[in-house]
Order: C-alpha cells, then structure tokens, then sequence
C-alpha cells in the first residue's frame, strides 16, 4: 500500500519551494526515508535535500510536531532557558528544503520489500534508510522503576513534558527536602548531561529552597568532566551536594515510586523529588529493523555510518554503536552529514569525500560559568577513533568560564538552524 | 613516536594511494593493532602487570586506567624515588610517553625499578600500546580520555591533495563549521565567518592551525585541515552573504 499524498504535512507549502521540491513522479534519483526528526534525523533529511537540489525524494518520519532539544534542557530546569526556546517544528524543513515530512510513529521495517510500516496505515518505500531514533530505557535497570512510573520520578531525558514534570517537582519541594538523582550506567545520551543537571538543580534550589539537598546515586567509579563539575559543587552550592559512588553503594539502587523512597545498599531514604535515569539502549525501531546487537545498540560501518546488518540502512545518533564519539546531539549533527554525503554519493554518483567527525560537548556550573570538552574523530576500518580533544581546566578566571558559556549559545543558534534550517 | 608517525604516514599514503584506486575514502589508522598486541603483553608484561577485572599489582603495578594517570600514583604499590619524582614533576602517561618507556625504560626515569630490556621494534610497541589502551577510559563514556588513533596528517595525505580546490569540497568542510557558526552570519557567542576575503580566512586559520590563535575548538578543527581543504573554505564563506 503507498502512501497517499494526501497525508503528508504540507505538501502544498513543498509544490511552492521549486528550487528543492523533491521529484513526486518518482522521477529522482532514489527516495530516502528518514526516521526520526531528532539532531541526526533532521539534520540528514536536510542536507540529503539541500545538497541534491531535488534529485532525492526525502521523507521524514517523526510523530510530534514540535521537537524539544535534550540539549538545553537542562539550562531550562534552571531558569536560563524558557520552555518554548528550545522547542523547534519543520516547517522550514517542508518550505525551503521540500522534505516530505510525515507525522506518524515508524512501526516497523520491511528490509527484503524495503518499505517502513506507519502506525497510521500504510507504508512508505526507500531505496534508502536513515534511522536515527535516539534511546529507549533498558526493563528493569533499577529495580521499582519502569515506563509507568514516569510521572512520580520522572527520567526527563527526552526531552519534554517530562523535563516540565521534573522543573515542577523540584520547585515544589518541601523547605529542606531531598531530591535524589539516580545516574545511568555508561555508555548513555550525553556523559555530562546528568551532573549538569546536578548543577541547574543546585541553581534553582540555592534561589527558592537554600536548605535543600541533592543526592546523586551513581553506579560508575567516575563520569566526564568530573573535576570540573566536583570544583564546581564546591564553589558555588557548598554542602548541598552528595554525591554517592559504587564505592559507597551507588551501583545497589532499588527505587519506590509509591511511596517516594530510594533505597542505596539496603538503606531506604525518603525523598521529595527523583529523576532516575536508567541504562539506556537504541530508540526501538532499530530494534524492530532487527539492526541491533546483544547490547542493544546498532553496530555501524565507520566511514558511512551503514548498518553492518543491511547496507541499505544508515543508523545515526545515539542509536549507533560506532566506536569512541559520545552519544550526543553534537556527535548526531556531525555523523549525519558524512552519511548524508555518502547516500548521496551512492545514489546520485556525486562525489563522496572521506569521513570527518567532531564533537563539543559544552555545561553550565551557574549564571557565566560554562565548561567544555570536545575532540575530533576519524573513521578506521574498526571504529570512529578519537585523534584529538580539549577539555576546559579547574581554576579558569571568570572571563574565559564566560566566554565559554556564550559561545555555547552561539552553538545553539548554530546547530538548531543547521538541522531545521 | 615520531618514528612511528614517519612510519605509519608512509604506510598510509600506500594505504590511501590503494585505496584512490579502489574509489574509496581513505581510513585513519589506529595506534596498532590490539590483537598482536596481545601477543607482545602475553610473552614480555603479563608477568610483573596484571590487567582487566581483578587486576591488582604485583611486581609492577596493575596497568587499568593506565592512560591519563600520573606517572608513581597507585596507592599502597611501592614505585622508585626516580618515578615518584617524575609524576610529581608531572610525568602522565598517554601513548606517546609509553612508547619510549617501553623502548627502552631507563631512558624516561633513570632510576626505574622496571628491569626489561625494551622493545626496539616501533609496531610492536604501537601494537602493545593499542593492546594497553582497551583497559583505560573510552572516549565515549568520557569524551577528554586519551585519543586511541592517529590523526591523518593530512597536508602529506594524497588522498586529499587530489582534491586540491574542489568547490565542491569546500562546500562539504562547511558543515562541520556550521554546526557553530551560522550560515546566515548571526553572531551571538560565536563569530560570523561569511563573507570574509579570502586571504584574511586563510591567515586566520592558518594562525589556529599553528597554535598561535589560542581557542582550543578552533585549533583542533584548524590543526587537521590541510592547506587547500583551508583554501577551499575560504572560497566558500567568502561567497556566502
């Protein structure tokens, strides 16, 4: 069954952008579908569009309209973003880049037929595939929580009404409460994301709750950015701070959603709010695509990001096992233009250029304290491979920890419009 | 390590040269190769250092973690006065030092209590050091942790001097650039750079590229692009309005 027309989101608006309106008589070069409209997603379909000036046919696949970055999520817990400043639609996707973007849920992918099912009815040909799904959450990593209990003790990594339902529990806790993060186990989205977040939570707290008090149960020995961050603790939120390493039980966590409880080696706590964040594996469809391994990521192939299962299909993002770049939106931006170049290549003959990646990852401590770290990457035949990095120094003058922080908001500025346009 | 980047350069440009042939974009190199590696660990280290879960020292210390870690600073094992002096006086180990320890130990810390007579062979040391490098952090979990390749050294690379020039390239390289700096040149935190002439673009990268413009982003990006791929960016921004 094809896809009617009809169903696609403004497909007039597309007929009008001549310059890139993708070929609907099937006349293009080869149709690539894309899955999923987060950093990987989004940024493939437009420069798979873009690039081939309407000799692709492109289709994007994702179910929500309005797309909340997970970067900069956390700088809106607190308070230096608004909600609605991090969100971003596709209209410009559709208008400018003729991107046939479809609102549905990908239900599955039909690898001898080539097609991808729709929730909706119907399903959609490529001759090419990106998926680029971003994570799901591993049953039952910490013992007392799934999917159900969200709404109690939110993970609030996707970013959304669960980021809104975490900002809330932490403003409404009791003068002197506990909130209590359960940190995931490597690898996961984003490395410092999680002590970041320790931070936005401290700022929010040292200005509504002075008195209250943060608990980080964490199953791993040591965390990126760690020095940075632990200075950071110290400086600006003294004592409010725990943080709680396998050493001292860390990796022994149950968690009560009922009755609000977070029990470390034996010892049950009562707490006032909880973010846990559980072991993570690739967004399902990929799973469905059958293109992942034990571990629940995909393996790809480094130079193009192809699935080692099927060569027709290209995983992105976090999703993707692919050597040493963290799971991050900077890594998905920057995998998502090699492919990019190399489906083109492959289905247009244009030339493919060899493999280049790079990744910054910036975090905020306060009001202008920003920190980073970030490297280059290059495809060997085993993996994407680390060839060269940075990271910011403890003890850095107020002047540099500000100019970092500014240029995060300028990166901001730059990916989003380099993924929606 | 010199000699083995002057070695593995050569052999990539054989590698790369092939690969031309073939149609197919040429591959950075790993430091060596973890598999042999093994090999070298099994016969001439195993002995005095344990690695992986359990490991504990021995006649050596245990060698997890071994990349970033200061040099003499494993609680309770007992190191030389020599070694003690060398990570106090800031000795980290990361690949380039360990190749010329295990090239010859005395040579890096005289006093060493390590007796081994060395290794001489370079792609035995690099494939010892791949080998060694699986037991310290991943760069993914934690994105500072020592890199686990060599760069291409691109301005020797044929590979990408057969592209000298190419629009076509220039316009491709921009990506990485706009992932930060706006296509529509906003600049908000970080500068614009459309529109610039072109020989101003060029000196500026060229001055990141030799460190003396200090932004650490810039100069790791400036640091791997060759002269014409610099070139070619230029091209491109400066018709960009």
């Amino acid at each position: 069954m094809k896809l009617n027309r009809r169903t696609f989101i403004g497909t007039a608006a597309a007929a009008t952008a001549a310059l890139y309106a993708p070929n609907v008589l099937s006349q293009a070069a080869g149709r690539v579908v894309v899955i999923g409209g987060g950093t990987g997603g989004a940024t493939a379909a437009r420069y798979l569009a873009k690039d081939s000036k309407g000799a692709l046919d492109v289709t994007l696949i994702e179910p929500t309209r309005t797309y909340y970055t997970c970067f900069f999520s956390n700088l809106y817990i607190g308070g230096f973003r608004d909600f609605a400043s991090i969100g971003h639609n596709y209209g410009k996707l559709v208008s400018e880049y003729g991107v046939n973007v479809v609102h549905d849920w990908a239900t599955g992918v039909d690898r001898d037929a080539k097609t991808v099912a729709l929730a909706g009815g119907g399903s959609v040909p490529y001759d090419r595939l990106v998926i680029s799904p971003g994570i799901d959450f591993v049953d039952g990593a910490v013992p007392g929580w799934d999917l159900s209990a969200q709404n109690t003790m939110p993970h609030a990594y996707k970013a959304g009404s669960q980021t809104q339902l975490l900002k809330s529990q932490l403003e409404s806790m009791p003068e002197g409460g506990v909130f209590a993060m359960v940190a995931p186990p490597n690898p996961f989205r984003c490395p410092p994301g999680p002590y970041e977040r320790i931070c936005m939570a401290a700022h929010l707290l040292k200005e509504k709750n002075p008195t209250a008090k943060i608990m980080v149960i964490d199953p791993k020995p040591k965390f990126s950015k760690q020095a940075l961050f632990q200075e950071g603790w110290d400086t600006h939120y003294s004592g409010m701070i725990e943080w709680i390493g396998p050493d001292f039980g860390g990796d022994k966590v149950e968690v009560r959603p009922d009755s609000m409880e977070v029990v470390v080696d034996g010892e049950a706590m009562k707490v006032d709010a909880c973010n846990v964040i559980p072991k993570q594996k690739a967004g399902r469809i990929a799973e469905l695509a059958g293109v992942t391994n034990d571990a629940g990521w995909a393996p790809v192939v480094p130079a193009t990001f192809q699935s080692k299962a099927d060569e027709n299909i290209h995983v992105l993002g976090d999703a993707s096992q692919q050597g040493d770049m963290p799971k991050s939106g900077f890594s998905a931006n920057s995998q998502a233009k090699v492919a990019a170049n190399a489906i083109r290549g492959a289905l247009t003959g244009s030339k493919v250029f060899p493999a280049k990646f790079a990744n910054t990852c910036w975090s905020l401590i306060d009001t202008n304290d920003g920190v980073k770290v970030g490297a280059s990457y290059e495809a060997t035949e085993e993996k994407v491979a680390k060839t060269d990095g940075f990271i910011s120094q403890t003890g850095e003058d107020a002047a540099l920890r500000k100019q970092t922080y500014e240029e995060s908001l300028g990166w901001y500025a730059g990916i989003t419009t380099d993924m929606f346009g | 390590m010199k000699m083995l980047r002057n070695l593995k350069s050569r052999l990539r440009i054989a590698a790369a040269t092939a690969a031309i042939l073939l149609g197919l974009a040429p591959a950075s190199a790993q430091i060596g190769d973890a598999d042999r590696g093994a090999e070298v660990y099994n016969k001439q280290c195993k002995s005095c250092h344990m690695l992986g879960e359990d490991a504990r020292n021995r006649v050596g210390p245990h060698l997890n973690g071994l990349f970033g870690r200061k040099a003499a600073s494993i609680e309770g094992y007992r190191y030389s006065k020599d070694m003690q002096r060398a990570g106090a006086d800031g000795l980290v180990w990361q690949a380039e030092q360990l190749d010329v320890y295990v090239t010859k130990p005395q040579a890096l810390v005289t006093g060493t209590r390590m007796s081994f007579r060395g290794i001489k062979d370079s792609e035995k040391r690099a494939d010892l050091i791949a080998f060694l490098r699986a037991y310290s952090d991943s760069p993914q979990d934690i994105p500072e942790a020592a890199p686990t390749a060599d760069p291409t050294e691109h301005d020797v690379d044929p590979a990408i001097l057969a592209i000298v020039g190419d629009p076509e390239y220039g316009e491709y390289l921009s990506g990485e650039c706009t992932t930060c700096h706006q296509a529509s040149g906003a600049d908000q935190g970080i500068p614009s750079i459309t529109g610039w002439p072109q020989e101003d673009f060029v000196v500026v990268m060229q001055a990141y590229k030799s460190k003396a413009r200090p932004h650490p982003v810039m100069r790791m990006i400036a640091g791997r692009l060759s002269d014409e791929e610099i070139a070619g960016l230029a091209a491109y921004f400066e018709g960009v309005e």
